[in-house]
């Protein structure tokens, strides 16, 4: 093969310029100012500030609210990503094998992707609604008292379903397209060497969509960490209580709601250390087991 | 041709401009949505009508948490309006951020305004003053908790609208027999907390209630708080008081449902009540205990002040003042008392109402401003507490609890307290 070389440095770096300011812009200057005020305790209108250190971080570890946040995120975000990929690979497999009416069957089931966040959180408040929900009525006539935003727990069961609803479509399009790029002949000779469905779904079929589910987790450990914010606003109403909280979510209570920039600073930053580590993981551990064909 | 209408339209561009010009534009931000907000429309309306020097532009900006956070962005990038409505919780933020705001004294004095803090009424002089009682902000849409009820249900189960807890604790039983809950209320931190130290004349936090400086720590754990936590806790156990969480409208909705029998809230809430309920009510003053204190005090005033933002022009300065002295006006307090139910602040506006004979139609709407002006004490103005929406959301985090059984309120109001200062000492480091 013959290698492409450019002649001179200055070219490829004059083309990577659009890209690299557009990073530096959005990316690494906020980032940058996020890291500088995290050691700053500083007056909402910037009349003053006042060098405290590693105070804003030490005392998150002190707070027994932000560390319950923390967990809370780590179960929602599990839960959220297991079921939406659970769910959207069940769905995408009984998709693949339908003949008849397969595409008004597969647009309607993508539908959903197509609803805003906070829409669909709206939609979510109101079946889990406290007094006209219809989720909220079923639990009830089931003899379940279900009540969203006053027990904690109801209350993340709601952002849970919610989440998970919105986020199936996404992950089903990418199952199903990846399905059908499993090449019909592997199929046609894994039914001659074994006649059990689910013997041939775990044998060939499941690890040959790995790269497509790689992706997908991926995708979604960052949608359930950060994308769910609209639903957990509208879920909460913007009144915290003493309602289930993400972590992004904590950062815009703090810092936009309470005015605490130094504080909700050092939790954004604890939350892009936290990302640079599972981002890291993912690539390091689990990537070498998937093989790409 | 073509040249004909570009000489058209520049000349027409040209007057345009020429109008704009000599009239001056100022920018008002508020958090008045739905039905208020289009009241505040009016008001701008008219404001702009009754005179040609100076147009307002109302600019509704989300919630009041929303609309303050936005205005301190806009302040950074040197880009902020001319008036914006910040709501009680955040007034020590924008007071103690000196050189952000111009004290509504001040600027209608530089104008040629005469203003005397004398003619606004008691309960709403002090919330928005500096510990000298020079008011900064001018207080705007004013309420305070008061204690509606559905008069039907009341006389169905056979009992009187209480005057105190104790009261309550006597009719409750009745009313869960008649088929109501007794008791919602809205905003804990509010009715059941801030206005609970007033109406009992406690002090809720040192160094004259935050007025005296940043050096303050809050007093909440006070035995009569706990026992009255205890007993909403017990309420709450046998039906006759019920928890539907942190937002406003979820324990308003019941009462107007008519499930609940008795709701505490706004007495800015009074118009949307009336448009909506088809029962009988009322409203009465927040109750208080008989056990705590025998002559219960004012409450002082929620809601949310207008503050004049520094930096602007004179010309756009002395348009601000023009505003707030037509705002001021006894005719204007009293239209928007009257749309809205939020109190007016003026005595003129106060006795003007009553001579037009609202509160003869409507004694309700006249509860709240009775209550500004019950006997006042030394801890009934009101406070002045940096990071306080972060302290009231640290407040109904520990409520939630305790109502819920998971923790007791002996316990909540100390892991408050600690909080609380904590915060506090946080605030006071950001103006050091």
């Amino acid at each position: 093969m013959k290698r492409a070389a450019f002649g001179h440095i200055g070219f490829p770096i004059l083309l990577l310029i659009p890209q690299l300011a557009i990073i530096a812009i959005f990316f690494y200057w906020p980032a940058g100012y996020a890291i500088q005020s995290s050691f700053y305790l500083e007056d909402p209108f910037g009349f003053g500030s006042t060098f405290v250190g590693l105070e804003n971080y030490t005392r998150l570890t002190r707070s027994s609210n932000y560390m319950e946040s923390a967990w809370f995120t780590l179960i929602f975000t599990s839960v959220v990503t297991f079921f939406a990929l659970a769910i959207a690979l069940l769905l995408a497999v009984k998709a693949d094998k339908v003949i008849r009416g397969a595409k008004t069957y597969r647009t309607l089931l993508m539908w959903v992707y197509a609803i805003a966040p906070p829409v669909a959180g709206l939609i979510g408040v109101m079946l889990f609604d406290q007094s006209r929900g219809n989720l909220t009525q079923l639990f009830g006539m089931m003899g379940i008292e279900y009540r969203l935003g006053v027990n904690y727990w109801d209350t993340a069961i709601a952002m849970i379903t919610v989440s998970i609803w919105k986020q199936i479509p996404v992950n089903f399009i990418f199952f199903l397209s990846g399905l059908q790029a499993i090449p019909r002949s592997v199929r046609e000779a894994a039914m001659i060497d074994n006649p059990s469905g689910t013997r041939r779904f775990w044998d060939i079929t499941f690890p040959l969509l790995a790269p497509t589910g790689f992706f997908l987790l991926i995708i979604n450990i960052t949608y359930s960490l950060f994308e769910t914010f609209g639903i957990v606003d509208t879920i909460v109403k913007g009144e915290p209580g003493n309602n289930p909280m993400t972590l992004v979510y904590r950062v815009f209570v703090d810092g936009f709601r309470g005015q605490d920039l130094g504080g909700s600073s050092a939790q954004s930053v604890v939350l892009m250390i936290l990302v640079l580590i599972l981002t890291i993981v993912q690539f390091r551990f689990l990537e070498r087991r998937i093989h790409y064909t | 041709m073509k040249l004909k209408y570009t000489v058209g339209a520049s000349l027409a561009f040209g007057l345009m401009a020429g109008a704009a010009q000599a009239q001056t534009e100022i920018e008002w931000w508020h958090a008045m949505g739905g039905q208020l907000g289009e009241t505040v429309n009016q008001m701008a309306e008219n404001f702009n009508a009754s005179q040609d020097e100076y147009v307002i532009t109302p600019v509704f900006k989300g919630t009041y948490e929303e609309t303050l956070t936005s205005a301190i962005a806009a302040f950074r990038a040197g880009e902020q309006p001319n008036i914006v409505q910040v709501f009680d919780a955040g007034a020590a933020t924008v007071i103690a951020a000196q050189g952000a705001t111009i004290p509504v004294e001040t600027l209608m004095a530089d104008n040629g305004y005469e203003f005397d803090r004398e003619e606004f009424i008691s309960g709403v002089r002090n919330f928005y003053a500096d510990s000298d009682g020079m008011m900064i902000g001018m207080p705007f849409n004013s309420s305070t908790p008061v204690l509606y009820y559905n008069a039907d249900a009341l006389a169905e189960a056979g009992v009187e609208p209480p005057q105190t807890y104790e009261d309550f604790e006597e009719i409750a039983p009745a009313l869960l027999e008649a088929g109501y809950a007794g008791m919602s209320a809205s905003l804990l931190q509010w009715t059941m907390t801030e206005n609970f130290f007033s109406r009992h004349n406690l002090p809720f936090a040192t160094n004259d209630n935050g007025y005296g400086g940043t050096d303050v720590e809050l007093l909440v754990n006070h035995p009569a708080i706990v026992d009255h936590f205890t007993s909403l806790a017990e309420w709450e156990e046998a039906g006759y008081y019920n928890w539907y969480g942190a937002g406003w409208g979820d324990n308003q909705n019941p009462f107007e449902a008519g499930e609940v029998a008795m709701w505490i809230g706004s007495s800015g809430s009074f118009g949307g009540i009336a448009d909506r309920v088809d029962f009988n009510f009322g409203a009465t003053f927040l109750p208080y205990w008989e056990s705590v204190t025998s002559e219960p005090t004012q409450t002082f005033i929620g809601g949310a002040a207008l503050f004049a933002m520094s930096g602007q022009s004179e010309e756009e300065n002395a348009a601000t003042a023009a505003f707030f002295d037509y705002l001021a006006s006894a005719e204007n307090q009293v239209f928007w008392h009257v749309e809205t139910g939020y109190v007016p602040i003026t005595t003129e506006a106060y006795e003007l109402a009553a001579e037009q004979g609202h509160y003869e139609e409507f004694p309700a709407a006249e509860v709240g401003i009775q209550q500004l002006q019950l006997p006042s004490g030394e801890n009934t103005r009101g406070y002045r507490l940096g990071f306080y929406v972060q302290i009231r959301d640290v407040m109904i985090r520990e409520y939630s609890r305790i109502i819920a059984g998971e923790t007791t309120a002996e316990d909540a109001f100390a892991t408050i307290e600690e909080e609380a200062n904590e915060l506090l000492a946080r605030f006071a480091q950001t103006q050091g």
